[in-house]
């Protein structure tokens, strides 16, 4: 996986059937979470997501926005946004599949998804902080904080 | 490995004496069924255990996921102002299976609490601030779902009936 101070690879994936997100969009105005998780609907991913959709305003106080990433399609995302009441976006590594998953170092060829891996990208587009977590195991969020609050202006 | 932040202190709820040999921390939300289903195993350990062990109970209410969560944590922090934070806390996961918003009063009324005051402490600006601090503490402890379990100060790996056979392990 790609480790603290590499350039974060740019993509550009869909949120919703009509609405790209292009990672470069994001430089020099906000911090970037990314979420790579197995699937939609998974129990584990859902405690997951579930969390961090209750800390969105920490994120928010923290200048960073949060993506959650699996090779799920963006129908299969709404449906599952819809459910959990989600208040942040799901990025569809869709087509091809993966890609930005094996760009991040974090695609698992087995299963045909991502592993389980969160990154904390700064403003200047580098990766702040990255971890892999034990794929049945949902990592929190005390370290993409931790990782947040380094980022904040001293 | 995840530790409890901050350690426990006199901001807690604590249940037994600080002399007990093992503290346990449950973060728990009163409208998750994985917390209810602990609950009454977490009373047979404080009954197994007796003076060994020690209970603490922080917030952790999921508030998209679980619309009573909030409140229901606000009604035991109401009733622990009238030093009764225990008597809510069990009745509301008695009553896990009809909780809804019209619940906390009948509650408040059975333990016995001043309605009044119960009522006007639930939507206290402190009270709400002490359940963001319970919940701050659970995220930077490392809390990934509810309920997580910390032991004398470390986040436990399991779930509530390892922690009963953990501890079985260990005091014998």
């Amino acid at each position: 996986m790609l480790e603290k101070g590499t350039i974060a690879p740019d993509f550009e994936l869909n949120a919703t059937p009509d609405q790209k997100i292009k990672l470069k969009d994001f430089k020099g105005k906000k911090n970037v979470i990314l979420a790579f998780y197995p699937a939609d609907w998974s129990p584990v991913c859902s405690d997951q997501m579930a969390l961090y959709n209750e800390m969105l305003k920490y994120f928010t106080k923290h200048d960073a926005q949060i993506f959650g990433i699996s090779v799920d399609s963006t129908w299969c995302h709404l449906a599952f946004e819809e459910n959990r009441k989600l208040h942040f976006s799901l990025l569809a590594d869709f087509e091809p599949k993966g890609a930005v998953a094996k760009a991040y170092g974090v695609y698992d060829e087995k299963t045909g998804t991502s592993e389980r891996a969160l990154f904390v990208i700064d403003k200047e587009g580098k990766i702040a902080w990255s971890y892999l977590s034990p794929i049945a195991v949902n990592p929190g969020a005390d370290g993409i904080l931790e990782a947040l609050e380094e980022l904040d202006p001293q | 490995m995840s530790t409890l932040k901050p350690e426990v202190n006199s901001n807690d709820h604590i249940q037994g004496d600080d002399t007990a040999s093992v503290t346990i921390v449950e973060f728990g939300d009163y409208q998750c069924q994985f917390c209810g289903d602990a609950y009454p195993i977490l009373k047979e350990i404080e009954e197994t255990f007796g003076r060994q062990i020690r209970f603490v109970f922080r917030h952790f209410p999921l508030a998209n996921a679980h619309q009573y969560a909030v409140p229901a944590a606000l009604a035991a922090e109401a009733a622990g102002l009238q030093g009764k934070f225990w008597e809510m806390h069990d009745a509301l996961f008695d009553n896990q299976y009809r909780l809804n918003g019209d619940l906390f009063d009948e509650l408040a009324e059975t333990i016995g609490l001043d309605l009044e005051r119960f009522q006007q402490d639930s939507i206290s600006d402190a009270l709400r601030e002490k359940v963001e601090n319970d919940f701050d503490s659970g995220v930077r402890s490392g809390v990934n779902g509810t309920p997580s379990f910390y032991v004398n100060g470390t986040k436990f790996d399991g779930g509530v009936t390892d922690l009963y056979q953990m501890l079985k392990e260990s005091t014998t």
